[in-house]
């Protein structure tokens, strides 16, 4: 199994810079009316921007220089009245982006989400929950400045540099010539830095998500922590993945903080040429004084914007990484998908037909867990699944509940193959407790109701006293509305086994499944809750990986599992007089 | 705790990077110089001496400029992630020392929200911002100055607009907070319910719930966009009258300076130059509505992380710890009753484990049996009595020594993403050797399957060990503990996920285990049958307690579960 560690760093796709940028302004463009909005509104605040000093000009100039005070008044009150436009203008583009941008957001979050809830367990098993974490929350937020910016900095800044360029030229080809030769130079510098940077900025959200990895495991794993006062241990392995964020991030830097000055430099270099070229080889008398002056303030109009343009490039290598590792996970694909043309499975009776099921997990394709394996179970029986660890009672439930596909072979509920319906539809049909009695924050109300979203009070208690978990819940203080927290603080763990009892009572499945959950209650709770299960067991067939022997006598069928397949098939009694592996089995716990 | 603790150390670097500033500043302010200097001089004077002096110059500035800026830039950004670095250790490490009762109330999702996004964004404002406030606030000061030289008169123009411009920051700053504080939330419980549907995918799945759960994250989703609009409306508020006000600052200079030169108390060159630096104090002022945006998100972040350290560890280190020399192993149990929030858990438990002994526990779900080992670990203090190790109690030891005295195995298995090998040595991860590795798996029946993996006791094994079964991942975390040989070893119900067979194998190798003074809690009486003493435990109370021998003819409840388990059925299990 490829496990992704903590401490070990995701592997990334190559993908094409271009096509990530793309696909990313895709999400913008979906609001290209509010858009236009925001261009318009930029277009008046950027106008008045350009025409204020032409105000301060003619006050100066013209007003102040003839005395006349009136009109220098008046001159200041339509100023005025311009930068209460302005004001009031960038405002309203100010939320109208924040808008879009965060409505962007919203819908990759979404989407993002949507899309791991349709993958499958051999995705999740492969990466640790805070990786996946920091790629729908941080990774999603680092895009923020990047939209922003790239609607309303990249369109302005961009504007000016191509008026200043094509101004310069008409004016004087050859002096725009000099002074725009470094242009290449930088060009070709930006495109060095970003390269580089890019693969160390991917790196550092590697590290990042290691990071956050690491502080998830511990912060769930905590007790067991404190309990071998390993604290100096992991407080170590902190140090060092911390330290690695760090490292990496300076590295990073080094390199992409050169953005500016290479701006600087090509800067310099383009006046220096601007007035050696001008002067040294065109000659002033050619030129003229006034291009000259003209140039000069053309030269800052053009480098600022320029300035501006590669801090917001920068951004944006910043940020790709962040992109390419979101649009990573929506094109992983769901390996176990509804079919095309998959029904929805009407309501079931409960027969489970394996038929000749071969199985391997995804990545080790070679080694079989199951093979050929083939049974038929009629509706309303028992099955009792036992064998040592690892023999895969686990998979075989499994398969019946899809969370994995067979290599080979068919498995059929009723007549219909299961991959032929919806999965929805499949294990709705179905109750399925899994290893952990996962619980989610909320009441126990709302946590019994997970099985059923739409019953009643009434069917809600009839569900816990059916599994005798209601004696315990009133006994709480708020009763049913006693909130589970995250780590359960209240409830033990036979406590929460119950309630996961009564979560699938509740859904009221054909086929009920069972997987090691009998193991964590006390005896006397038991006896209790097998007599609601029976209760609940007759007229559904259900599978169960148990292994007391007392529930696993009561059965209709035992079947022993190892050696990658079924080993002995029977009731108590029958597997009993066989003398084989349910004998020996039998024998280790009640020998002495 | 303050902010404090986290720049002075820095402060060469901040003068480096000041000075940097500065410099680039000034160069800044030198290039028109230069270049008037090339028009007036060169071009219509014709010196054409001074030309390649004056050129090498411009291209000297740029340099100047990019060597300046970079290294800025760069001490900057170095001060930012550093201090990140730094506080974040500090948060970990105070955060690893708080007691059960804060992980109950936070979740893992707050406080990945806390260590990662808080820190950062605090230290977005010791690093970056501080960088452009500075830069803002020295570059109005120079002006400022260079204005009173010109004419003090018409610097009472930007004297009175300033404070109201620093008025709208500070106002800013504060609304814009209470916003922030509230965003943290909400990306912590948005981090959360994330979070909580990762974790608990097979149950999601298992009752075919992801449509549900979706709608659960886009109600969050929803909110967080909500309060960023919030944001974003406030500032849309403050930051263009800010800029407004910059702009107006200018307009009122010319028009006052105007009215000025017009009556003849000033000339119009003047003016001219009071203008143009009054022009050069517009674009800190834009910054200003953009700074005090960031640094209301920092310090909202800053609250928060103040918060989390302040938290005192309700289980503290003694003041004047008793070491002991070498621990025995003899815990005693002396009438400990617990209480938790006012409801009574635990009452007047006694019993003495002497080293090498074993004490089985066994009770009904939620009698308690648990909480026995958090006290026996000090998890929790006893309300009333005590609870003694080697004669002394545990409020006298070090903590690091009472715990790595005992070796805990937990009912719900707990393993973390690295090799077997790691995990199993985890407390020990600097000296236990390999040969105690592979003899603990071997005493907890696991060698075998660690043997068939991949790169044996090295294999990864995934998150909460993913890969491997109930059993399996049970039987690592026996050998975690095993690995130890600590004088005590606690089994709290944790051989009842194993098959049969597996789980005698264990017993019986727990027997062996020489001196080890052993506490082991479960459900099963094949469990607990061969103890020194077993104790049965009632709503927190000793109900009935002795050896196997002495329980069953005490024909108790211990008698009817060994009825119940041995089969010896009168219809009671059929």
């Amino acid at each position: 199994m490829p496990v992704n560690s903590v401490r070990q760093d995701e592997l990334s796709r190559e993908v094409s810079k271009k096509e990530t940028l793309v696909r990313l302004y895709r999400y913008l463009f979906r609001y290209k009316k509010d858009l236009w909005v925001v261009a318009f509104l930029m277009a008046v605040t950027v106008s008045i921007s350009l025409i204020s000093p032409l105000f301060i000009e003619r006050a100066v100039d013209v007003h102040v220089a003839k005395g006349d005070w009136r009109r220098l008044l008046l001159l200041g009150a339509v100023a005025l009245a311009a930068y209460v436009i302005f004001m009031a203008g960038t405002r309203a583009r100010t939320i109208l982006m924040a808008r879009i941008t965060n409505q962007v957001l919203l819908n990759i979050r979404e989407e993002l989400y949507a899309h791991i809830q349709t993958l499958s367990f051999h995705f999740f098993d492969s990466h640790p929950t805070g990786k996946i974490l920091a790629r729908i929350i941080g990774d999603v937020n680092s895009l923020k400045e990047l939209l922003t910016d790239s609607v309303t900095q990249l369109a302005p800044e961009f504007i000016t540099v191509a008026g200043v360029a094509v101004i310069m030229v008409v004016k004087n080809p050859l002096l725009a010539l000099a002074a725009l030769i470094t242009l290449p130079i930088l060009a070709a510098g930006m495109f060095f830095i970003m390269t580089v940077s890019h693969r160390r900025w991917q790196v550092y959200r590697k590290k990042n998500s290691n990071l956050n990895a690491f502080i998830h495991e511990d912060m769930s794993g905590i007790r067991v922590v404190q309990s071998f006062a390993a604290e100096e241990e992991t407080r170590e392995d902190f140090y060092q993945l911390s330290g690695q964020v760090r490292d990496s991030f300076v590295y990073a830097v080094r390199l992409a903080d050169c953005f500016g000055p290479l701006v600087d430099i090509t800067w310099g270099l383009g006046g220096f040429l601007l007035y050696f070229i001008g002067i040294k080889v065109v000659g002033v008398d050619k030129v003229g004084v006034g291009t000259f002056l003209a140039f000069s303030t053309y030269l800052g109009m053009f480098w600022n914007p320029i300035r501006n343009l590669a801090s917001f490039y920068n951004k944006l290598v910043t940020n790709l990484s962040a992109a390419e590792r979101i649009f990573d996970i929506l094109d992983t694909p769901a390996e176990i998908v509804n079919r095309e043309n998959a029904g929805s499975l009407p309501e079931i009776r409960g027969r489970v037909r394996f038929e000749d099921v071969t199985f391997a997990y995804t990545d080790e394709p070679d080694r079989n867990v199951l093979e050929h394996v083939s049974f038929t179970v009629k509706p309303g029986q028992t099955i009792a699944l036992v064998g040592p660890t690892g023999a895969g009672k686990t998979t075989i439930v499994n398969l019946i509940s899809r969370f994995y596909d067979v290599k080979a072979g068919n498995i059929f509920i009723d007549d219909y193959e299961i991959r032929d319906v919806t999965m929805k539809s499949l294990r709705q049909q179905m109750g399925i407790m899994t290893q952990d009695n996962f619980l989610f924050t909320g009441t126990i109300r709302e946590n019994i109701c997970y099985g059923k979203p739409d019953a009643t009070e009434e069917e809600m208690l009839a569900a816990a006293r059916a599994v005798n978990a209601h004696d315990f819940i009133i006994k709480l203080e708020k009763g049913y509305d006693t909130e589970i927290s995250e780590r359960g603080a209240q409830l033990s763990v036979g406590q929460k086994q119950l309630l996961a009892f009564a979560r699938t009572m509740i859904s009221d499945p054909r086929i009920l499944i069972l997987d090691e959950a009998t193991s964590n209650i006390d005896t006397h709770t038991e006896l209790l809750v097998q007599e609601g299960i029976r209760h609940l067991l007759e007229n559904r067939t259900s599978f169960v990986v148990a292994h007391r022997l007392s529930t696993i006598r009561n059965a209709d069928r035992i079947f022993v599992i190892d050696g990658k397949g079924i080993l002995e098939d029977g009731n108590h009694q029958e597997l009993m007089e066989r003398r084989g592996a349910y004998y020996e089995l039998y024998q280790s716990q009640f020998g002495s | 705790m303050k902010l404090r603790t986290y720049m002075t150390p820095f402060w060469s670097r901040y003068i480096l990077g000041t000075v940097c500033m500065l410099g680039a500043i000034i160069l800044d302010l030198m290039s028109p110089v230069i270049t008037r200097r090339v028009i007036d001089d060169v071009i219509v004077g014709g010196q054409m001496q001074l030309l390649m002096g004056l050129l090498m110059g411009l291209l000297g500035i740029g340099f100047g400029r990019a060597v300046m800026g970079y290294v800025k830039e760069f001490t900057f950004d170095w001060i930012g992630t550093t201090a990140t670095n730094r506080m974040r250790r500090d948060v970990f490490d105070h955060v690893q020392t708080l007691s059960v009762n804060f992980f109950y109330r936070h979740n893992t999702g707050e406080l990945m929200t806390r260590m990662k996004d808080d820190v950062d964004k605090v230290c977005v404002a010791i690093g970056f911002i501080g960088m452009l406030a500075v830069e803002a606030t020295v570059h109005t000061v120079m002006v400022v100055a260079c204005m009173l030289r010109l004419s003090p008169t018409l610097t009472l123009v930007p004297l009175c607009l300033l404070p109201i411009i620093g008025f709208l920051a500070v106002r800013m700053e504060r609304r814009l907070g209470k916003v922030y504080e509230e965003i943290s939330d909400e990306t912590a419980a948005l981090n959360t319910v994330a979070e909580e549907n990762l974790t608990g995918v097979r149950t999601v799945k298992a009752f075919a719930r992801e449509e549900f759960e979706m709608n659960k994250f886009r109600k969050r989703n929803r909110r967080f966009l909500n309060l960023n609009m919030e944001q974003a409306r406030m500032a849309a508020t403050y930051q263009p009258l800010i800029s407004f006000m910059g702009k107006l600052l200018l307009l009122a200079v010319v028009v006052a300076g105007g009215l000025m030169v017009i009556n003849g108390r000033m000339t119009l060159g003047a003016l001219g130059a009071f203008s143009e630096y009054a022009n050069n104090i517009i674009w800190p002022m834009e910054i200003v509505g953009w700074l005090s945006n960031d640094l209301a998100s920092a310090m909202a972040s800053w609250k928060k992380i103040k918060k989390i350290m302040a938290e005192e560890p309700a289980i503290r280190e003694p003041e004047a710890p008793v070491r002991l020399e070498e621990v025995e192993g003899r815990l005693t149990f002396d009438h400990v009753s617990l209480e938790l929030e006012g409801q009574p858990v635990l009452e007047d438990i006694s019993f003495e484990l002497q080293p090498g002994k074993t004490l089985g526990i066994m009770g009904m779900t939620g009698s308690g049996k648990s909480m026995l080992v958090n006290l026996a670990q000090r998890f929790y203090d006893p309300t009333r009595g005590s609870v003694l190790l080697d004669g002394v109690d545990l409020r006298k030891l070090p903590l690091s020594q009472l715990r790595s005295s005992m070796a805990v195995v937990f009912q719900d298995v707990f393993l973390f993403s690295d090799t077997v090998s790691q995990n199993v040595r985890l407390g020990q991860k600097d000296r236990m050797d390999r040969e105690t590795v592979e003899w603990a798996l071997k005493q907890a029946d696991a060698y075998g399957f660690v043997s068939g993996l991949a790169a044996q006791t090295e294999t990864l094994i995934g998150e909460r060990g993913v890969g491997l079964s109930g059993g399996q991942k049970q039987r690592i975390s026996i050998a975690r503990a095993m690995a130890k040989r600590t004088p005590v070893l606690i089994l709290d119900d944790s051989t009842s996920a194993l098959d049969m067979e597996t789980e005698r194998q264990i017993q019986q190798d727990l027997k062996k285990t020489e001196g080890m003074a052993k506490i082991i809690i479960g459900h099963r009486i094949s469990a607990v049958r061969d103890a020194d003493e077993i104790l049965i435990l009632k709503d927190g109370r000793v109900a009935e307690r002795g050896t196997h021998r002495e329980l069953l003819a005490q024909r108790g409840e211990y008698y009817r579960t060994w009825r119940v388990q041995y089969g010896e059925e009168e219809g009671q299990c059929r």
